[in-house]
């Protein structure tokens, strides 16, 4: 243990420029868009005149170093980007330094930490980059040595002759195979080949994260940097009509106060900077500011009104269509076996635990950016246009991220932190207090949804039409176009039933309202799922069918039927006892299948509790089980969150949650016993940090209406009043 | 601005600074110790859990001057090189996922381990609730404290 913690600590601090002598070093060149990528190396980056990315470099002493062009905010691409690239390498992980990429689009392709991408967006380029630069080195060794390629295999950062027995370690290697040209197609191993990936390794940066060595955001500081804290409109549009800073600037420390705007989508949030050479001064300052705001031309709106307005919209002519087949509506009309509902779910804040903050340092006409980020190319990209910089003039460092959840890869609060620094002329971090975190969004949006949907006489759906109401998050950006649907309104819903039925109808009436709203961990999904599986349990009843075996019939795919009955054999599905209430639910978001059960009972007392919650993820082809396990478990907790204990209201246009004190975020009291299967297959990778946490709300109000014949159709509801 | 001593993991630090701030923000802006963090200022998450004469206290609530003089371990002072038992456990049962609560979730779990060296699931749930973890990882903070419980009591065995 001590020499992986003691190998880990220089990891951040390892730069390239820092290695000397000759380095291997390879990347993927993929500008071209729609291009597959392909491997280069220095050489070749230099005739195509592009800047060389450096996902794996070995410099002549060995030393593998391995950028990860993605955030670390819990999912683990820490370990898991190094543990794909150290197998095909053939390195031992505990030999490798990690670290993080600036942000460069042009290198490494997106960097957005969003969508649960990192590793099915790219696991197939990674594997063969490895593999590339592991035959170089054997092609090294085998004219070193002046024997054939066939006679040399790689293990453990070496190359070894089979017959003399005879090594070279990749240091002794890298100058000749950096000569080399790269192999077109090299052979990837197969599943059952691999030594690294599949295996529940333990994650690199857990040592950093135990003994309070891993640099966040909040932690990092610059030499003379100042700290500030921003006094924002609690309405989101509102504006700085003026303000008074007199007793701010007799608060020992405040250096500056000044008037200060955030790009938000289309419009401008408008706060008031303390500037301080302590954040506890920039606090105390803010404290005694007096800010007046004007807060004309604009709605400001209740929860209430929200939710009243989504009625109306879901009562409406006016709908977009979104994806639709036959004559769901027709068929609908005319069934005699038929059933509609509504499920109304909350606005939600993303509540990290680290709160926003950000540094910037804007000096002669160059900006750099340290802090928790989840897209460093995207805030480039932000950024330029707004402050007139050139794209290469703006370097974006990404710190370990304390959550993100979708909030940290919106740009608002580096544009602030640039703002402010560019205006005071020196570094600054700027830092989000909880209740700014808490009540400034962007929010996941709050939804209505209308189901209805009919029967035939085998008790299989005949018609399934579902239309959503509630913000499309793409509307809010300038110049789009509102007429355009949501485009997410059937995520979450299984792939194969759209093959299974005749008659659906999935439309979207969206709501224009001056709140911002963002993705929030597994998007439309998290919401759209505790309407469609929810609706499903409800056909089920209707059509009176066992939950589970009600879905078979519509399951086209052998893949969907192996996940229902690793479902039904794991948690016991057939043996259900009396005073247990079982739910399922199965959602597929961002290319993964997951099922899970809830196991419900009642306390003394009469109040239901959770007994347990069975989880089956089918994301194809995989590389840490244990991560795998670890963000099903946390995607659970976040889903019953969101199910049980939060939400964020509205009222006269501000938020009214403010802090955990009222935004209740569950504790280890509220956790449920949770086990983890994970299938095994040959298909292609889907997403892990997301998809988990569609089902658990509705297979948890169906458990509910097992148990008590109750049927919860909103959320968030109090389990202590069931 | 007054001047202060704050004995943090052995070490004595003279600080000058408002006597009303925080014990957070001394320790982490001012002494330069980062691993405690700042969750929500109104002692409702525990991740500014440190130390305070051997009691666990949230460093957010509790004025610099309130701890001047007296001993204070972070998590720093648990260990550098992650040997104390608590933290072995955590890396055992692979705790932290954004890890950014976690210093607060090992100091509460240290205090209730050096207190209660066998605890129930009621202990841990009494110890530990105040503790918010965004990611979930509860299940395995649970794992890990019993973990490290057995670990603590090998030792004790073999001494």
């Amino acid at each position: 243990m001590e020499a992986i913690s003691k190998n880990i600590s220089r990891r951040n601090f390892i730069k390239f420029s820092s290695l000397t002598g000759a380095a291997l070093t390879l990347g993927l060149y993929s500008q071209a868009a729609g291009k597959e990528a392909e491997i280069i190396t220095p050489e070749a980056a230099e005739n195509l005149g592009i800047e060389m990315n450096a996902w794996i470099t070995i410099d002549t002493n060995g030393k593998v170093t391995i950028t990860n062009h993605r955030s670390e905010m819990g999912q683990g691409s820490f370990q898991s980007v190094p543990q794909m690239i150290a197998e095909e390498l053939e390195v031992n992980l505990s030999d490798i330094n990690i670290v993080f990429a600036q942000g460069n689009n042009a290198k490494y392709g997106s960097q957005i930490t969003g969508g649960s991408s990192t590793i099915r967006g790219t696991y197939k380029k990674l594997l063969k980059l490895s593999a590339t630069a592991r035959e170089m080195l054997i092609e090294a060794a085998s004219k070193k040595w002046n024997v054939s390629k066939a006679e040399c295999y790689a293990e453990g950062g070496r190359v070894i002759h089979k017959s003399s027995g005879k090594k070279f370690h990749y240091g002794e290697l890298v100058q000749e195979a950096s000569k080399l040209e790269a192999p077109k197609n090299v052979k990837l191993k197969l599943p059952e080949e691999y030594k690294i990936i599949r295996k529940p390794l333990p994650r690199q940066d857990t040592p950093l994260k135990t003994n309070g060595t891993a640099i966040f955001g909040l932690d990092k500081k610059l030499p003379g940097m100042l700290y500030a804290v921003v006094e924002r409109n609690p309405r989101f549009q509102g504006k700085v009509k003026s303000f008074d800073d007199t007793e701010t600037k007799k608060v020992p420390g405040v250096k500056h106060v000044l008037p200060v705007k955030m790009s938000v989508f289309n419009t401008f949030r408008e706060g008031v900077a303390v500037v301080a050479d302590t954040l506890w001064a920039a606090m105390q300052g803010r404290k005694v500011l007096k800010v007046e705001w004007d807060d004309s031309g604009f709605e400001h709106l209740s929860t209430e009104q929200l939710y009243a307005r989504m009625s109306d919209a879901l009562k409406s002519e006016n709908t977009l269509s979104v994806r639709t087949k036959g004559n769901a509506e027709g068929i609908y009309q005319k069934s005699e076996n038929k059933i509609e509902a509504t499920y109304e779910t909350p606005y939600e804040s993303h509540a990290c635990m680290e709160p926003l903050n950000c540094i910037a340092n804007y000096q002669d006409d160059k900006l750099e950016i340290w802090g928790p980020i989840q897209g460093p190319d995207w805030v480039q990209d932000f950024l330029s246009p707004l402050l007139g910089l050139p794209k290469e003039k703006i370097t974006v460092n990404m710190t370990f991220l304390g959550g993100g959840f979708g909030r940290k890869a919106f740009m608002d609060y580096p544009h602030e932190a640039a703002v402010i620094s560019k205006e005071i002329k020196a570094p600054v971090q700027v830092v989000w207090t909880r209740e700014d975190d808490t009540t400034q969004g962007p929010f996941r949006p709050g939804m209505m949804y209308h189901c209805k949907g009919s029967v035939n006489a085998n008790g299989n759906i005949e018609s399934y039409s579902m239309r959503t109401a509630g913000q499309n998050m793409d509307h809010q950006w300038p110049n789009a176009d509102k007429k355009s649907y949501n485009g997410s309104a059937t995520e979450g819903f299984l792939e194969t039933y759209f093959n299974s039925l005749q008659h659906y109808s999935f439309s979207d009436s969206p709501l224009d309202v001056p709140i911002p709203v963002m993705w929030w961990r597994s998007v439309y999904a998290s919401t759209n799922a505790f309407a469609m599986e929810s609706f499903m349990d409800e056909l089920a009843a209707k059509a009176g069918k066992d939950p589970l075996d009600f879905r078979r019939p519509h399951l086209h795919d052998g893949r969907y039927h192996d996940l229902i009955n690793k479902l039904e054999e794991v948690s016991g599905w057939k043996n259900r006892k009396k005073g247990e209430g079982y739910g399922v639910a199965i959602a597929e978001s961002f290319s993964s299948i997951v099922g899970e059960v809830v196991k419900v009972s009642k306390k003394p007392d009469g109040k239901v509790k959770i007994d347990k919650v069975w989880a089956v993820m089918d994301c194809g082809w995989y590389v840490n089980p244990d991560i795998i396990k670890a963000q099903i478990e946390g995607s659970i907790i976040m889903g019953l969150g969101a199910a049980v204990t939060h939400a964020t209201h509205f009222k006269d246009g501000k938020a009214v949650e403010q802090n955990f004190n009222t935004y209740k975020i569950p504790r280890i009291t509220d956790t449920p016993d949770i086990e983890v299967h994970i299938m095994e297959n040959d298909e292609k990778a889907g997403g892990v940090g997301e998809p988990s946490l569609p089902p658990f709300a509705p297979a948890l109000t169906n458990a509910i209406f097992d148990l008590t014949s109750k049927r919860i159709r909103k959320l968030p509801f109090n389990l202590e009043e069931v | 601005m007054a001047s202060l001593t704050l004995k943090i993991n052995n070490k004595t630090h003279t600080v000058d600074v408002d006597p009303k701030m925080p014990l957070l923000w001394a320790i982490r802006d001012v002494v330069g110790l980062t691993g405690t963090k700042y969750g929500c200022g109104i002692a409702q998450c525990g991740a500014c859990t440190v130390h305070l004469a051997g009691t666990p206290v949230r460093s957010c609530s509790i004025p610099v001057s309130a701890a001047a003089n007296k001993d204070i371990v972070t998590i720093e002072g648990l260990s550098s090189d992650n040997s104390h038992p608590v933290q072995q456990a955590w890396i055992a049962e692979q705790v932290p996922q954004c890890g950014y609560c976690q210093s607060g979730q090992i100091m509460a779990a240290t205090a209730l381990l050096k207190k209660t060296p066998n605890p129930t699931d009621k202990d841990i749930d009494t110890a530990m609730q105040g503790h918010i973890c965004r990611c979930g990882t509860y299940p395995r903070i649970r794992k890990a404290i019993k973990a490290a419980s057995q670990l603590m009591n090998q030792k004790a065995s073999i001494k």
